[in-house]
């Protein structure tokens, strides 16, 4: 444990109005503490430079997967552990259940949640880019009520997000549409087969009419300086034909779209070539049905 | 700042580890792996790399496994751990799946194998009779450096023959 | 008697219950009154000149015990091989991380802030970052040419074999440092004092090597220093010469704080300061005939030493003479030197520098046969080494060395020939190509050439009143299995239960040097003195007439309290004797390298994603012949531990270096293989007990094992991925990053 405790708090209050009333009086000095699996670890590292948090662990309020015909809205505090068991998630929604399957290992899983995972806006998080593809929405909850966001909309920059400094993530919900008649796709690449943090990472749903690739959302993690969906490729696509010359123009578009970075997991040119791969890939398997 | 700062920033936390209820005092963001080394002298839990990444640290949390090196301290209010020490039933009742690490040869250098007994053990109850790839999943939270797994994965066939055979 | 050798059986690990209880007590486990804590306050920079250490404001720097280069009691250098390396830089730092002052206090938390809070005025000089650098003499920054060592191998008439050469093939092989990454970081708790003098505890290979080098720290004689190895959670190498650093730093501060001070590294720590495998560089040039016999191998190799001397000499040796490999050749050439680089130096890893020419090897056999036309099977098993022929350094191998045999064995194990067709048949249209390949070699145990003659290692027997007996030996237990070992070999050299032999801990006050955990050694030279040691008590009985030939387990008992009550103590000790057939002169480099060598041929099959250029092991065999297993448990956790290692050293395992330092020192960033990465790895010894070696009489029948498993998986997994997809990989680690450079994939047109 390299930083110094005594330089950090961390409180555990009653209940959710507690929380939120400590985020009202004083925005942007406290900062909720969920699993602890992204913080902990920048903690040890004494690479935690925000100073005061409070627990909401335990606040159940935030817990629970609840399922309506339109949606299936999953508390911030669901782990992904929770997101793998559950049966609807793993029938409609299986690349969120995979991406939550290859964060970390099991213990990990245990204790990260979703919620978490969205709050601590890493451009490499694994289950963003499936959030983008299903079309989440975000509900940021305050003493001055809730508000529903929609995720494409939630990153703004590194590291950057929407929520106010007194805001809190409370559910996600995802729209049931994508279970019948879309194709779904996820690849996480990140060298070994277990507990890697990823290079690159895909998920893709889209919808054919016949031979014409009539609706489509992607999203990329690790590409840039947040999460992305690419929705310059996505247009280009609507409405076309997967033929080579599209798939070809497809890889062209996307290499416009994202901006990926060298660092010390991987290079610019190789997250860029894998991208285009997985996305080529992603079409023809659209393509062969 | 002087020493006295940690005794300032304590708090009470109850919780049971190993079936005896405990009342911890730390800083509320002291991680569990230190609390339980330091101020239990439970020193069966390891530390391997302090970022979640090789589970020798890893107890369990009412039931579910955890890396103890990201568990802040105030997070186990009213929790049951359970750590290595509290596996087998007493000094000649190993557990089935630490009888079958001695015998297999699951154990080498031994610093990995607190967490990995514990590990292989959640997979068991989560899953009886795993396939090959469900040990291979289930096991790889954490990390060895002597094996090369191999006998660990014969340690929990074994153990599943060995707890089948009881059944 | 036991109803059955217990040589042989997998009886239960000695240290086994304590293990999987969590009750061993490792380094960090253990904590004495009083104690402080130590840390390191460590050179941001590569090379420069200390100016001024400033201690930063805010700390309450009284509290805390400061030690730096000035308070160094005897020779601020670490005792090893040169004594150039200094326990504390005092003028001048030559690489980031090297230690320049120690502060301890007994709260570990304010110990960090404290740390953090002491700024280096370092004036920067120029430096040297890599191998290539440092041979182009870009800046001398050690000696008069960079260079630690140099031995020249010469063999027959290399410039005359040239002309006859129907082909000449040239290579060119890399190789990258490795992290032992044992999953216990370095550790020691050190208690000093002028008057008792200095006793460190602590997680290590070697304790004589930390007892040699506290002496010098300390100007103190042998009987002042006492070093004891605490339960050790892996070493590979990396816990053979660090800790007589770490040891150091703890001793220095308890000596000065007149309390125990622990030191344990934290993952980052361990990973960025302490040794790793030596980066290689090895040039081939080779001459064959039309029908596939070599005619000459050139070859040259250099390793990377780091910033100081330390063990290079050693591991550039090693890897000098298995550079030629097993194969008869009759013209060789192997000139090698280590360099020195302005980065934390490179140190002992399992294998010892023959994995990094063994690899250069391998993937040129492989280069070989291709100009040749033939398999690579059967260009090497024209030219494999057998019994009666003479190696790169004139050694007649007296074993079988069955190759072929070895060869065959492995092929059958793995479908080799059926894989090989059918994937090149499947590769045509699947986009994950499929490919099998491997590597064959050799190993030698113990140490090089005479060192063993050197070492003089002694082992201890002792029996109590009751009959039980404890072995003596400073050899230690990292998991690998010393424990047992010995106990099963002393319980059957004195046909005893196995359960009746104890293991002293090693603790230089109790037992003798029995030499270095090192080199592979253990088992076969170690052993065999354990058994005359165990021999020696049996005698001592017979001769006394407490005992006779034939004995009971019961009668020896008794025989041992008659004699323990009658003469006080029941002790018998074993000293390494060079059979005087070896010969070794280390001028020229020429004669008997290695007491005995483990032969094998290891199988890969590997799988290439073309989308991610992701190359994975998706089967492994390893197929061996290292004289008498002694526990085919331990004898194959051993092989399929060292294969995970070679795995991580061909495809996973990158060292990520800025300016001189690892940027990614931590297991999140640094990736080792974890369960789901390591294929089913199916190991076969194939046992000849009758083996004729050349120690013959003074080892155990055993070869070692330990890092044979290090030399063959990576150039048997680049020659499988040649296999799937047709590209040449000529350096390790193989990162997709790389691999989709080689393998065409371009930058798509923005």
């Amino acid at each position: 444990m390299r930083a110094y405790l005594p330089n950090y708090e961390l409180r555990v209050p009653r209940d959710a109005g507690e929380a939120l009333a400590l985020l009202a009086d004083e925005p942007g000095v406290w900062r909720p503490f969920a699993g602890g699996t992204d913080v902990m670890v920048l903690l040890e590292a004494d690479k935690l430079a925000h100073r005061k948090f409070f627990s909401i662990r335990h606040l159940t309020e935030l817990r629970g997967i609840d399922v309506t015909p339109e949606h299936v809205t999953l508390g911030a505090l669901s782990t992904y552990t929770d997101v793998q068991r559950d049966a609807t998630m793993q029938r409609e929604f299986p690349m969120l259940c995979q991406a939550a399957f290859e964060t970390g290992g099991l213990a990990i899983q245990n204790r990260g949640t979703l919620g978490g995972n969205i709050a601590n806006a890493s451009p490499a998080a694994d289950s963003p880019p499936a959030l983008l593809a299903y079309d989440a929405q975000v509900e940021l909850v305050s003493t001055g009520g809730a508000r529903w966001v929609a995720y494409s909309d939630f990153h703004t920059g590194y590291k950057q997000t929407v929520m106010r400094p007194d805001e809190l993530i409370a559910r996600i919900r995802l729209p049931r549409g994508v279970a019948a008649g879309w194709t779904q796709y996820a690849r996480k690449v990140g060298t070994r087969r277990a507990q890697a943090i990823s290079k690159v990472c895909f998920a893709g749903v889209a919808r054919m009419k016949g031979a014409l690739l009539e609706d489509v959302r992607m999203a990329f993690g690790s590409v840039a300086p947040t999460v992305v969906r690419c929705v310059r490729t996505e247009s280009l696509l609507k409405g076309q034909r997967l033929d080579a010359a599209t798939i070809d123009a497809a890889r062209a578009e996307l290499a416009r779209e994202i901006v990926p970075i060298d660092d010390i997991r991987s290079t610019a040119g190789y997250r860029l070539q894998v991208a285009s791969n997985l996305l080529e890939e992603f079409l023809r398997r659209l393509r062969a049905g | 700042m002087s020493k006295s700062d940690f005794q300032v920033a304590r708090v009470a936390v109850n919780c049971t580890v190993n079936g005896a209820e405990q009342t911890l005092h730390a800083h509320p963001l002291a991680r569990l792996l230190d609390v339980l080394r330091e101020e239990l002298r439970l020193t069966g839990t390891k530390e391997g790399c302090g970022e979640g990444e090789c589970g020798a640290c890893s107890v369990f949390i009412d039931g579910e496994i955890v890396n103890s090196c990201l568990v802040p301290v105030a997070q186990v209010e009213g929790a049951k751990i359970v750590t290595i020490e509290g596996i087998a039933q007493s000094d000649d009742q190993l557990h089935a799946v630490q009888r079958a690490f001695i015998e297999c040869g699951g154990a080498q250098c031994g610093i990995c194998t607190p967490g990995m007994v514990l590990a292989a053990i959640d997979l068991l109850e989560r899953t009886p009779q795993p396939t090959e790839a469900d040990i291979r999943a289930g096991l790889a939270g954490n990390l060895c450096r002597c094996t090369g797994y191999i006998k660990i994965f014969e340690a929990v066939v074994h153990a599943c023959r060995d707890s089948a055979m009881k059944a | 008697m036991p109803e059955q050798p217990v040589v042989g059986r997998p009886v239960p690990r000695k240290e086994g219950r304590d293990k999987v209880t969590g009750r061993a007590r490792y380094i960090d486990d253990l904590n004495f009154p009083g104690m402080l804590y130590g840390t390191t306050v460590r050179s941001p920079v590569a090379r420069g000149r200390i100016r001024e250490i400033i201690f930063g404001d805010g700390i309450p720097w009284d509290e805390f015990v400061i030690v730096t280069a000035r308070d160094v009691p005897g020779e601020n250098c670490v005792a090893l091989i040169l004594f150039d390396q200094p326990y504390l830089a005092g003028e001048q730092v030559n690489h980031a991380e090297e230690p320049v002052v120690l502060l301890a206090h007994p709260d570990k938390h304010l110990l960090e802030e404290a740390r953090r809070a002491v700024r280096l005025d370092i004036e920067p000089l120029p430096a040297v970052f890599s191998l290539d650098e440092s041979l182009a003499q870009k800046e001398i920054i050690w000696g008069e040419d960079n260079v630690f060592k140099s031995f020249l191998v010469d063999k027959g008439n290399v410039d005359a074999a040239w002309e006859s050469a129907d082909f000449i093939i040239e290579g060119e092989y890399r190789t990258g440092a490795q992290e032992q990454l044992y999953i216990e970081n370095n550790g020691v708790i050190a208690v000093a004092d002028a008057g008792e003098g200095v006793t460190v505890w602590g997680s290590m290979q070697c304790p004589y090597y930390v007892h040699k080098a506290l002496m010098k720290l300390f100007d103190l004689p042998e009987t002042k220093i006492r070093v004891v190895q605490v339960a050790t959670g892996g070493g590979f190498g990396g816990k053979e010469e660090y800790p007589s650093m770490i040891a150091g730093h703890a001793a220095l501060l308890a000596w000065k704080a007149g309390k125990p001070v622990k030191i344990v590294y934290d993952r980052a720590e361990d990973m960025a300061a302490t040794t790793k495998r030596h980066p290689s560089l090895t040039r081939h040039r080779t001459a064959v005939t039309r029908d596939g016999k070599l005619l000459a191998m050139e070859i040259d190799f250099t390793v990377d030493g780091g910033a100081y001397a330390t063990l290079s000499a050693v591991v550039l040796s090693r890897g000098t003479i298995h550079a030629a490999g097993p194969y008869l050749c009759p013209n060789v050439r192997v000139k090698s030197r280590a360099v020195a680089t302005n980065v934390p130096p490179h140190g002992a890893f399992r294998g010892f520098g023959a994995p990094q020419s063994i690899f250069a090897l391998e993937r040129q056999m492989n280069k070989v046969a291709r100009t040749l036309g033939l398999s690579p099977e059967e260009f090497r098993r024209r030219n494999f080494i057998r019994a009666g022929e003479t190696t790169a350094t004139g050694q007649v191998i007296h074993e079988e060395a069955d190759l072929a045999g070895l060869l065959e064995r492995a092929f059958e194990l793995s479908d080799y020939r059926e894989k090989q067709e059918r994937f090149a048949v499947e590769n045509e249209t699947s986009r994950t190509k499929r490919g099998i390949g491997f590597a064959s070699f050799m190993h030698g145990a113990g140490f090089t050439g005479s060192g063993e003659k050197y070492l003089e290692s002694v082992v201890g027997a002792e029996a109590d009143t009751g009959g039980r007996v404890r072995i003596l030996a400073a050899s230690t237990e990292i998991g690998q299995g010393t424990n047992t070992i010995f106990a099963q070999i002393a319980a059957e050299a004195l046909r005893l239960d196995y359960d009746q032999i104890d293991i002293a801990q090693p603790d230089t006050a109790n037992v003798p040097n029995s030499g270095p955990t090192v080199a592979s050694r253990t088992c076969m030279i170690v052993g065999k003195l354990v058994e005359s040691a165990a021999l020696g008590l049996k005698q001592t009985l017979v001769q006394s007439g407490f005992l006779a030939d034939d004995y009971t387990p019961e009668e020896f008992r008794a025989a041992c309290g008659r004699y323990v009550e009658k003469f006080g103590a029941l002790k018998s000790f074993s000293q390494y004797k060079q059979p005087p057939d070896i010969n070794w002169d280390d001028e020229k480099y020429q004669g008997d390298a290695y007491g005995a060598y483990a032969w094998a041929v290891y199988v890969a099959e590997v799988s290439v994603d073309t989308l991610t250029y992701e190359a994975h092991v998706e089967d492994f065999v390893a197929v061996q012949e290292v004289g008498r297993v002694i526990h085919p448990v331990l004898a194959a956790g051993q092989i399929e531990g060292g294969v995970a290692q070679g795995i991580g050293f061909a495809l996973y395992e990158n060292v990520v270096w800025q300016a001189g330092r690892m940027v990614n020192n931590q297991m999140t960033n640094y990736i080792i293989p974890t369960s789901a990465d390591i294929p089913p790895i199916r190991v076969y010894f194939d046992e000849r007990t009758t083996t004729t070696t050349t120690s013959g009489a003074a080892t155990s029948g055993a070869k070692g094992i330990g890092e044979l498993p290090m030399d063959g998986p990576a150039p048997a997994i680049m020659n499988a991925i040649e296999h799937a997809i047709g590209v040449s990989i000529n350096h390790a680690p193989l990162m997709p990053e790389s691999l989709m450079r080689m393998m065409g994939g371009e930058l798509v047109e923005v």
